[in-house]
């Protein structure tokens, strides 16, 4: 049985997820941030994780962006097998949501039309989207806006299967502690192992979009995901990188399988910021 | 040690601030990012004036989200400094004191900051929504067409930070990282 769906729905959506994931954190960040300025031993630490409290209140209170880096937009579209799209291409459908959601919500243009020559297009045009097909009549989209204070500390590793799984774990505390202060700690990392060069990337970026305070369904990714929590905190990089035991707010790990001679790791690193919205249409 | 003070940041502030200290900054700051800092340099390059007044400035590395009507300014956190790197010494050499942002500085920066007797705070990153209602008023100066990279003059009120890299060249990352 095909289902039809008009892409104006999508572009809709689009437009108000841009403007929800901007003002307001999902409920699982905001426990996070709740729960580590309990947990946090530094005074300034303290401080700090409160003011970033009292920003996410204001944000939503007065309609100012939780962060100025509104991010390049993201998305994960997950497309059942047993649609039918009718109206726009499904990429235009998403570049106009965005465009609409970033004027409308009064939201930052942070994208240039060339790397090189860098002149911004001025409506936060075009969005990353990555499409995969999966059996079912739903559209399923999630939104994940990333700043590049973080971004710009993310890293891809191609370890060799020699390297194992402590060199996995090497790989993931050197891409937090060259971050340092710039990312923005407290951080969420998101780290894909396995695949090819883009598929690890493509999963630790998805990694980041999980409710923070679920663990990975694989028990050994379950603990790894929970020992690297603990060593990331122990660095003591903490709140702003001024010094405290809340570096990260949570480590999610997935897993892909890969070639005999490769081990790929990457890590995108995000900032407390972890903004993401989903929607089934 | 919480310390209130106010712009132009001169070398006696410079001088009363310890790495580690909060303080709250009142009076006129100029934000400039990545893109503003490359036209000033070539503005120089070009042996052209700089088009703000660079003796006890003090300069916030942001780059706002737009404001709504009748506000000054939209979401208004720092962006990370590191990248300012490449153009602050030569700033600062011409009499810039004060760098507002987040994140690692070079070597070359620390130099500078103790040459010049200047001084690095960080803002809270992703605290913008917070930082805007410090920001009292807000006007473009130029470079207008760089959008969110424009190079603005704001006002701000009880402004928090902290000092991370005084005047001596003690960098507060330093103590606390690994």
């Amino acid at each position: 049985m095909i289902r039809e769906l008009h892409t104006d729905i999508i572009t809709e959506n689009v437009k108000e997820m841009c403007i929800e994931a901007n003002h307001f954190l999902s409920p699982d960040m905001v426990q996070a941030m709740k729960q580590a300025k309990d947990r946090e031993e530094s005074g300034l630490g303290r401080k700090i994780l409160g003011q970033l409290a009292d920003n996410l209140k204001i944000a939503g209170e007065e309609m100012i962006p939780i962060c100025q880096d509104t991010g390049m937009a993201v998305f994960f579209a997950e497309i059942g097998q047993d649609v039918h799209l009718v109206g726009n291409y499904i990429e235009d459908a998403v570049n106009e949501g965005v465009r609409q959601g970033y004027e409308e919500g009064y939201l930052r243009k942070s994208v240039v039309g060339d790397p090189i020559f860098r002149e911004n297009t001025g409506d936060n045009t075009p969005a990353v989207i990555h499409c995969s097909i999966v059996p079912g009549t739903k559209v399923k989209l999630t939104f994940a806006p990333k700043g590049f204070g973080s971004e710009n500390m993310s890293r891809i590793f191609m370890l060799k299967p020699a390297d194992g799984i402590e060199g996995v774990k090497d790989a993931i505390l050197t891409a937090v502690k060259d971050a340092g202060p710039n990312a923005c700690p407290p951080l969420v990392v998101g780290v894909g192992i396995g695949g090819t060069f883009e598929k690890c990337a493509i999963l630790a970026k998805k990694a980041l979009t999980r409710p923070v305070g679920t663990c990975s369904s694989v028990p050994y990714v379950a603990e790894l995901e929970q020992e690297m929590l603990d060593k990331i905190n122990a660095l003591g990089i903490g709140p702003g990188g001024l010094g405290g035991n809340t570096t990260a707010l949570a480590v999610h790990i997935d897993t892909y399988p890969t070639h005999i001679a490769g081990l790929p790791v990457a890590v995108n690193i995000c900032c407390h910021v972890n903004r993401h919205v989903v929607r089934e249409l | 040690m919480e310390k209130y003070i106010t712009t132009p940041i001169t070398q006696e502030v410079t001088a009363g601030l310890k790495s580690g200290d909060y303080v709250y900054i009142t009076g006129t700051v100029y934000v400039a990012r990545d893109a503003a800092h490359r036209r000033m340099t070539e503005a120089l390059d070009a042996g052209k004036e700089l088009p703000i007044d660079i003796e006890d400035a003090a300069i916030y590395y942001m780059g706002p989200s737009p404001a709504r009507q009748g506000r000054p300014i939209g979401s208004a956190g720092p962006t990370t400094a590191t990248r300012m790197d490449r153009y602050a010494p030569r700033l600062l050499d011409l009499g810039q004191k004060a760098m507002i942002g987040k994140g690692n500085r070079s070597k070359e920066v620390v130099d500078a900051i103790v040459r010049n007797h200047g001084v690095y705070f960080a803002a809270v990153g992703g605290a913008g929504a917070l930082l805007s209602g410090c920001i009292k008023e807000s006007e473009i100066v130029c470079y207008e067409d760089l959008g969110a990279e424009a190079l603005l003059k704001i006002r701000v009120e009880n402004f928090p930070a902290v000092v991370v890299i005084d005047c001596n060249g003690d960098n507060l990352y330093e103590h606390v990282l690994p």
